[in-house]
């Protein structure tokens, strides 16, 4: 019993500092998009009440990518949104891990379960 | 307005919202949508999308925090995640659906039991009752620092607390909230866990809740790069603020703060729910 709840503890400490970092580095990207979006438009208008929704590249992971590669200051935001968005995931992955390292079959199992609704999310609705 | 002006002010206003919502510990999620339909008028989708960004950003920045403090049931939080992220998924399948205003009324809903929630009164239990079946099969049961030593603690009705986990899925993704205060019924008065188990296991599954349906989200083009920036940047450095702050905070009269702002913009969100002005 005791093992286990050192394996537990160190595994949430991980867990700590590998959410820490999803979200500094995630953060530092929005914030570097932000800050070209407002040097390139900061003084054009803004409307975001019209409902017309025209497809946009940045709607997938690929056209982001594509973008953020380009430096197109709305792309790189997005792209510290995806990272942003994948942070939780990834510590459910490592949760996942850290579970069969310890041999815990049943929560392997059910983390697993988890993470594969957090994936079929993620690629829900991809073109 | 100009993109700057715009900018500028939606970051305050998720400051304010992030630093109230970590001071009070009830999330700063539920006040971004109504700030920035009502006063911002910004499409509710949209509005939507920015608000989950943040939540997952709160919540994974202040679950760090807590995990260490050693209060987080890891176990609990896992298994709970199916419930909550199904519900998420089913979530945002239903939303596409549901007309804005009927997502108004909800939320004026919601926001009403969050300020109904605020001002009950903490209450323990009772760790001498025996787990149920569930929780032992699960070994869900815990322990959590008291002043002197571990406490342990059991975990009571499960499948229940498993079934309103679904229904806090489905309003996370419906209303881009973090559900903190249905999980925290959930736990608390189901489950009958510790107070500070609770709420720090809560915040623990609300990034992998709102991370479920945020995806989706993403590619229906609802998270927009010039909202969700400084609604993510404002929130979370308001976040983070109120956790430096939070030793010698007056947190009793700051609840009443939030309280009232809650209940103001329930009372606006149903207004314009049932008149049709969003």
């Amino acid at each position: 019993m005791s093992v286990s709840d050192l394996n537990d503890e160190d595994v949430e400490q991980s867990v700590g500092r590998l959410l820490q970092l999803g979200v500094g580095i995630s953060a530092l990207v929005v914030l570097a998009g932000g800050i070209a979006l407002l040097s390139r438009h900061g003084f054009q208008p803004v409307a975001f009440h019209d409902q017309a929704q025209i497809a946009s590249p940045l709607w997938s992971v690929h056209g982001i990518l594509r973008g953020a590669v380009a430096l197109d200051s709305s792309a790189v935001i997005q792209l510290g949104l995806v990272l942003l968005i994948l942070t939780p995931v990834a510590r459910v992955a490592f949760s996942l891990i850290a579970f069969a390292r310890q041999r815990d079959g049943l929560y392997v199992a059910i983390t697993s379960v988890v993470l594969a609704l957090l994936l079929f999310g993620f690629a829900w609705g991809r073109a | 307005m100009t993109l700057l002006a715009f900018s500028a002010l939606v970051a305050l206003g998720s400051l304010g919202a992030g630093l109230l919502g970590s001071l009070t510990g009830l999330g700063g999620g539920i006040v971004v949508v109504p700030m920035l339909t009502v006063l911002f008028h910004v499409d509710m989708r949209y509005a939507i999308g920015a608000s989950l960004v943040s939540v997952i950003a709160t919540s994974s920045g202040a679950a760090a925090a807590y995990v260490r403090e050693g209060y987080t049931n890891v176990r609990i939080g896992i298994f709970l995640e199916v419930a909550t992220t199904v519900g998420a998924l089913s979530g945002a399948a239903l939303s596409g659906f549901i007309p804005t205003r009927a997502l108004a009324v909800l939320f004026g809903v919601v926001l009403l039991y969050t300020a109904f929630r605020s001002v009950q009164a903490i209450e323990e239990h009772s760790a001498a009752r025996p787990s149920h079946p569930w929780a032992i099969r699960l070994r869900l049961d815990g322990t959590y620092p008291g002043p002197s030593g571990p406490q342990a603690y059991s975990v009571q009705r499960v499948p229940a607390g498993f079934a309103l986990m679904f229904l806090a899925g489905i309003l996370s993704a419906l209303l881009g909230i973090g559900s903190g205060a249905i999980k925290v019924l959930a736990m608390d008065q189901l489950m009958q866990l510790p107070f500070k188990v609770s709420t720090t296991t809560s915040n623990f599954m609300i990034g992998v809740t709102a991370a479920a349906s945020a995806g989706v989200f993403l590619h229906r083009g609802y998270i927009n790069p010039a909202i969700a920036f400084p609604v993510m940047i404002g929130v979370l450095a308001g976040a983070l603020i109120g956790a430096r702050v939070l030793a010698n905070a007056a947190v009793a009269r700051l609840r009443t703060l939030f309280t009232i702002v809650v209940l103001i913009l329930a009372a606006e969100m149903l207004y314009k729910g049932f008149t049709g002005g969003l």
